[in-house]
C-alpha cells in the first residue's frame, strides 16, 4: 500500500493555502465559540427570569461559592495589601512621599487589584470546580438523566450557580479589599514605620465612595462572567477524564481573559461616568 | 398468542387487514380472531440524526405499541443510544419526528416537554445517579418533580417500596451512590425510573458490564416492569439473551456508514423468537455473534482513509 504514496514538493502556494486555511479555521472556531457562549448566556438569562431558582440548590451554591471561599479570599487580600506595601514603599520613600503610601495602596486595592485578583482567585477556585463538576455530570450522563426527569438543566444547574456568583463574588471582593487594607496598613505602619495618622488621613482623601462602588460594580460582572464561562465549559465537556480536565483548564483561561477584558472596558466606562457626574478626572494620590 | 401476533402486524399491508380494535376477522391460517391493535406509545417517523456532519440515523420509522417491549439491537456505533436520546429529545433530530402518545415532541415548548418527560422513565447505561444526593433523594427526585408538595412520610414509604421492588433494603436509602456496586447502582437507577409511574420505560444497555447473575436480575426486573406494571418499554442492548427474554419484538439497526444510499437502516423488525429465521446475513451474523469478514472490512476501511 505504501508504494502508492509519492512524495511531492510543497510549493509556496501550498504553504500559503495551508496558512490561510489554518487562520480561517481558527477564526471561524472562535466565532462559533463566541456564538455558542452567547446563546448559552441568553438561555441562562431566560431561565433566570422565567422561573425562580430552587431554594435548596441556591443555598447550597451560595454556601460552596461564598462561605467556603472566604478563607482563601481573606488570605489573598491580606497578601495583596502587604505586597503592595513592600513594592511601593521604596519608591515613595525615594521621593519623600512615604506618608502618602496608604493612599496608593488603598486606592489600587479597592479600585483594581482587590476586585481583579479576588476574581482571578475565584475563577481558579470556583470556576474550575464548577466546570469539573458539571463536566463530570455531563460525562456520566447525569445532566441527561436530569433532563429526562423533567427539569431544565440550565434552570436547575446553571441558574443557582450564576445567582450565587453574582451575589457572593462582590461580597468576597469586599472581604478581599478589607483584608488588603488591613494587611497593607499593618505592614506599612508596624513594619515600615509609616506614620499612622498620615497613612489613614491620605487614604481617606484619596479613596472616594465612588472608587469603592466601582470595584464592587466590576466584581458583579466578573462573577457573572466566571459563572457563565465555567458552566458553559462544564456543559460542553468532551468525553472522558481528559475532557473534564480540559473543560476545567479552559474555563479558568477564558474566565481570566474575560476578567481582564471586562476590567478594561468597565474601567473606561466607570471613569467616563465619574467625569460626567462628578467632573474632573481621577484623584491623584500625590 | 393470538393477541401477541396481532400486535406485530405490519401497517404497510393495512388495506388487507382488519382496521379497528374489536373487529373479528379470519387470519391466513383460517382461524377467527379478534383484532386487539393497541395504540402506539412511541412512533418514529423518518427520523434522522447527524452529528458533526456524519449521519448516525437516517430514515428510522417504527412504532412501539402500548404494553409491548421492543429491543433495539445492533453493533456499536449504529445509533441505538442516539435513537433513545432522540426519542425524548435529549438530542434534536435533523429530520423526521417522534410522536409520544400522538404528541409531536418537536412542537412542544420547554414546559410541555418537561411534562411529557415526566411520563417517561429512563434507565441509563451507568445508572447516572446524582452523586451529590443520597440514594433516597435520587429516588424521590422524579416524585418531587411531579408533585413538589408530597409529604415526607409518603416519599419515604415510596422509596422503601421501590427499593424493595428492586431487591434492596430501605437502609440503602441513606447511602451515597459512590458506596454502591455497579449492579446496585443499576437497580437504584431502575427504582428511580419507576418512581414517576412512567408510561414508557427506556433502557440503555441495562446489562452491560454486569456479571451473568446480575444481568439476569436486571432482565427479570424488566420483565416484571412489563408484566406487572404493564409499562411499555424500549431496550437498547447488545445482549441477545437479554433481548429475547425481555422483548416481544426486536428491531435491528445497521450502521449508517456501512449502508449504500437508499438502503434501510432497520434490517429486522419482527417477533423476538423469529429472529433466527431471518434470511438477512447481517441479522444472523449478529445473532450468532460471528465476525465473518468484518475484521477484513474494517481493515480495508482504515486503508481507504
Amino acid at each position: 500500500m505504501s508504494s502508492e504514496w509519492t512524495a511531492e514538493k510543497i510549493t509556496l502556494a501550498d504553504r500559503l493555502t495551508i496558512f490561510v486555511g489554518t487562520i480561517g479555521k481558527s477564526l471561524s472556531d472562535r466565532i462559533i465559540y463566541a456564538g455558542q457562549l452567547a446563546a448559552f448566556s441568553l438561555s441562562t438569562f431566560y431561565w433566570l427570569f422565567a422561573r425562580p431558582a430552587k431554594k435548596e440548590t441556591l443555598v447550597g451554591a451560595c454556601y460552596r461559592i461564598g462561605v467556603q471561599s472566604l478563607p482563601v479570599i481573606m488570605l489573598t487580600g491580606t497578601f495583596i495589601g502587604m505586597v503592595l506595601a513592600v513594592q511601593t514603599h521604596p519608591q515613595f520613600k525615594a521621593v519623600g512621599l512615604e506618608s502618602r503610601l496608604g493612599a496608593a495602596i488603598n486606592l489600587s486595592l479597592v479600585k483594581e487589584l482587590g476586585p481583579v485578583l479576588a476574581a482571578t482567585m475565584l475563577a481558579g477556585r470556583i470556576g474550575s470546580s464548577i466546570a469539573a463538576e458539571l463536566g463530570t455530570m455531563r460525562v456520566t450522563e447525569q445532566i441527561d438523566a436530569l433532563a429526562s426527569m423533567g427539569p431544565n438543566p440550565i434552570h436547575y444547574l446553571v441558574v443557582p450557580r450564576f445567582i450565587a456568583c453574582l451575589f457572593m463574588i462582590p461580597g468576597l471582593t469586599i472581604m478581599a479589599d478589607a483584608m488588603g487594607v488591613l494587611g497593607g496598613a499593618f505592614f506599612s505602619i508596624k513594619l515600615l514605620g509609616v506614620d499612622w495618622g498620615y497613612y489613614w488621613d491620605y487614604s481617606r482623601h484619596a479613596v472616594s465612595q465612588y472608587d469603592v462602588f466601582a470595584g464592587m460594580f466590576k466584581s458583579i460582572f466578573f462573577g457573572g462572567a466566571i459563572a457563565l464561562v465555567s458552566c458553559y465549559h462544564g456543559f460542553n465537556c468532551d468525553a472522558g477524564a481528559e475532557g473534564v480536565g480540559k473543560a476545567s483548564t479552559r474555563s479558568f483561561v477564558v474566565s481570566f481573559v474575560m476578567i481582564l477584558l471586562l476590567d478594561l472596558l468597565l474601567g473606561i466606562f466607570l471613569d467616563k461616568i465619574h467625569v460626567a457626574w462628578f467632573g474632573g478626572g481621577a484623584k491623584s494620590v500625590v | 398468542m393470538a393477541d401477541q401476533e396481532d400486535l406485530y402486524q405490519d401497517d404497510s399491508s393495512a388495506a388487507e387487514e382488519p382496521q379497528w380494535e374489536g373487529q373479528v376477522y379470519t387470519s391466513a391460517d383460517g382461524t377467527r380472531r379478534v383484532l386487539r391493535r393497541r395504540p402506539p406509545v412511541l412512533e418514529a417517523c423518518g427520523l434522522g440524526v447527524r452529528i458533526g456532519g456524519r449521519a448516525i440515523l437516517e430514515g428510522i420509522s417504527f412504532k412501539v405499541r402500548k404494553g409491548e417491549t421492543v429491543a433495539i439491537i445492533g453493533e456499536s456505533g449504529c445509533g441505538k443510544t442516539v435513537f433513545l436520546k432522540t426519542a425524548i429529545r435529549l438530542m434534536t433530530p435533523t429530520e423526521g419526528t417522534v410522536l409520544f402518545s400522538g404528541i409531536d415532541l418537536g412542537k412542544l415548548n420547554g414546559r410541555q416537554l418537561s411534562e411529557v418527560r415526566c411520563r417517561i422513565g429512563f434507565v441509563f447505561q451507568q445508572a447516572a445517579l446524582f452523586d451529590s444526593m443520597t440514594i433516597g433523594e435520587n429516588i424521590m427526585f422524579p416524585i418531587l418533580q411531579q408533585n413538589p408538595r408530597t409529604p415526607l412520610k409518603e416519599l419515604n414509604d415510596r422509596v422503601a417500596e421501590l427499593l424493595y421492588e428492586v431487591g434492596m433494603t430501605p437502609d440503602v436509602a441513606r447511602r451515597m451512590p459512590v458506596e454502591l456496586s455497579g449492579g446496585m447502582r443499576k437497580r437504584v437507577g431502575f427504582a428511580r425510573a419507576l418512581a414517576g409511574n412512567p408510561e414508557l420505560m427506556l433502557y440503555d444497555e441495562p446489562t452491560t458490564g454486569l456479571d451473568p447473575i446480575m444481568s439476569d436480575v436486571i432482565n427479570e426486573l424488566m420483565v416484571r416492569v412489563r408484566d406487572n406494571h404493564k409499562v411499555t418499554g424500549i431496550v437498547v442492548t447488545h445482549d441477545m439473551k437479554s433481548a429475547k427474554k425481555v422483548a416481544n419484538r426486536i428491531v435491528m439497526f445497521y450502521p449508517q456508514s456501512r449502508l449504500e444510499e437508499g438502503q434501510p437502516q432497520i434490517v429486522y423488525d419482527g417477533p423476538s423468537d423469529e429472529i433466527e429465521l431471518s434470511q438477512d446475513k447481517r441479522v444472523t451474523q449478529f445473532v450468532e455473534g460471528e465476525a465473518g469478514e468484518r475484521l477484513m472490512e474494517m481493515t480495508e476501511a482504515q486503508h481507504a482513509r
